[in-house]
């Protein structure tokens, strides 16, 4: 068996930010992970058939508008609602510290903010994959 | 697990996603997914789509995709990028050009890695073919990883390979060379919005003419400018035309009778492989074997001997 973690680091929303999304990509790639990269501007509907379909373990969100609370959990209740209960999700980009705590309420295990090491990340995910 | 397979043929999408990992992990459970679905298999046309880099590859597969989709018919997509042979892992971007192909339920999208192999697909690429066959897609497009002259693995598994190139590559004897400009059934010059196309389609052109193989069909070079969704009609009509020229010479079983071949070939090395460097097999003997050719005390094909010797005795 050759099991490789697979994850999807996607954006939801209107934000063209992307170069953390991109940094974090490369830093799971340089980690030994498979990752799909799908760009700017998706939807939590894009999101969660990309996750279906691609079978990841992890979904990565970044988002710096400040539309995360709707957005993140727009993707958290379709995962829900689709039964998918085994898929880490994570968010970054620029998140308030009063909504760390709601985020992972509402099933973002994990948020990581400007400064966060990459191997930190790289270290959450292994550690809290759920196959 | 047991029912993956019957999910699968219901067209499933989690079930097909996940019969997918079980192949690509090499996982015994994969295997008897595998065995049940074959039986469906072989009504899903498959295209192969290689090129260099950055030549347009994805974008021409969401056109193409946009197009069978408005003909109703049901398409599945790999999409393979390389894996780091230092780190192992891979950035999987094909999807950036196909973004919302991502909600459509007639369209199947997987993005792979390359895992090791060098031809310019995946070891799975085979099960995912037939994963995606079963699942009741009417077409298959296969997309290599961004390939040089030499990786020429997609014939093994195509109907119809397409070669896409892009204006402004080099001279002619280029075209020429040995390996990539070998495979196509249709050449396609992409980006023919840029300069030097008319060069590019001329050495194609006179590649084909020069060629003394005394085929019965002529290559067709075709232009497109796959953002603009031009020429993307006239390619459908060529792979069209390629499926019934197949089908009229009888070439279509035999190119997939060898895609089994190379199925089967894949299997067995998988499985060989896989029993030889598994550490229980032979119990550290492979590891010091590697040590004494490292120190000179054996050669690489003592070892290699009596290492087949245990298996084939």
């Amino acid at each position: 068996m050759d099991q490789k973690i697979r994850v999807l680091i996607a954006k939801p929303g209107l934000d063209g930010h992307d170069r953390g999304a991109k940094i974090v990509a490369r830093a799971l790639r340089d980690a030994g992970m498979e990752v799909v990269y799908t760009g700017l501007h998706q939807t939590a509907e894009m999101i969660v058939e990309t996750a279906i379909q691609e079978d990841v373990n992890v979904i990565g969100l970044s988002l710096l508008s400040g539309a995360h609370m709707t957005l993140f959990k727009d993707v958290t209740k379709l995962l829900n609602a689709k039964g998918l209960n085994d898929v880490l999700i994570i968010g970054g980009g620029i998140i308030p510290e009063e909504d760390v705590s709601k985020l992972k309420k509402a099933g973002v295990s994990g948020v990581f903010g400007p400064g966060t090491h990459c191997e930190d990340i790289v270290r959450f995910i292994r550690k809290n994959v759920k196959k | 697990m047991n029912d993956i397979a019957a999910k699968v043929l219901e067209g499933d999408q989690r079930s097909i996603a996940r019969l997918i990992t079980l192949a690509e992990n090499g996982s015994p459970l994969a295997a008897s997914g595998m065995k049940k679905i074959h039986p469906y298999t072989g009504n899903a046309y498959v295209i192969g789509i290689t090129g260099v880099m950055g030549s347009g590859k994805s974008t021409l597969i969401y056109e193409l995709t946009k197009e069978y989709r408005r003909k109703g018919l049901k398409v599945g997509i790999i999409a393979i990028d390389p894996t780091s042979p230092f780190s192992g892992g891979a950035l999987l971007g094909d999807r950036i050009r196909m973004m919302d192909l991502a909600t459509d339920d007639g369209v199947f999208i997987r993005s792979m890695g390359t895992r090791g192999m060098l031809g310019g697909l995946t070891s799975a690429v085979y099960d995912v073919v037939e994963i995606l066959d079963a699942s009741g897609k009417d077409l298959v497009l296969v997309e290599t990883v961004g390939v040089g002259q030499a990786e020429v693995d997609v014939i093994k598994i195509a109907d119809t390979t397409l070669v896409v190139l892009v204006p402004g590559l080099g001279d002619s004897i280029q075209t020429i060379k040995a390996g990539i400009m070998e495979i196509a059934d249709i050449y396609i010059v992409n980006k023919a919005d840029r300069f030097g196309v008319e060069q590019a389609v001329a050495e194609l052109e006179s590649l084909i003419d020069i060629a003394c193989t005394g085929k019965d069909r002529k290559t067709p070079v075709l232009t497109t400018v796959a953002k603009e969704n031009k020429g993307i009609v006239e390619l459908i009509n060529e792979i069209e035309n390629h499926k019934k020229h197949l089908k009229k010479t009888k070439m279509f079983d035999a190119k997939r009778r060898k895609r089994y071949e190379a199925e089967l070939v894949e299997i067995i090395r998988k499985r060989l492989m896989n029993f030889i460097f598994d550490e229980s097999t032979f119990k550290g003997k492979v590891e010091s074997l590697i040590d004494q050719i490292s120190k000179k005390e054996v050669d690489p094909y003592t070892a290699a001997e009596e290492i087949l010797g245990k298996i084939l005795k």
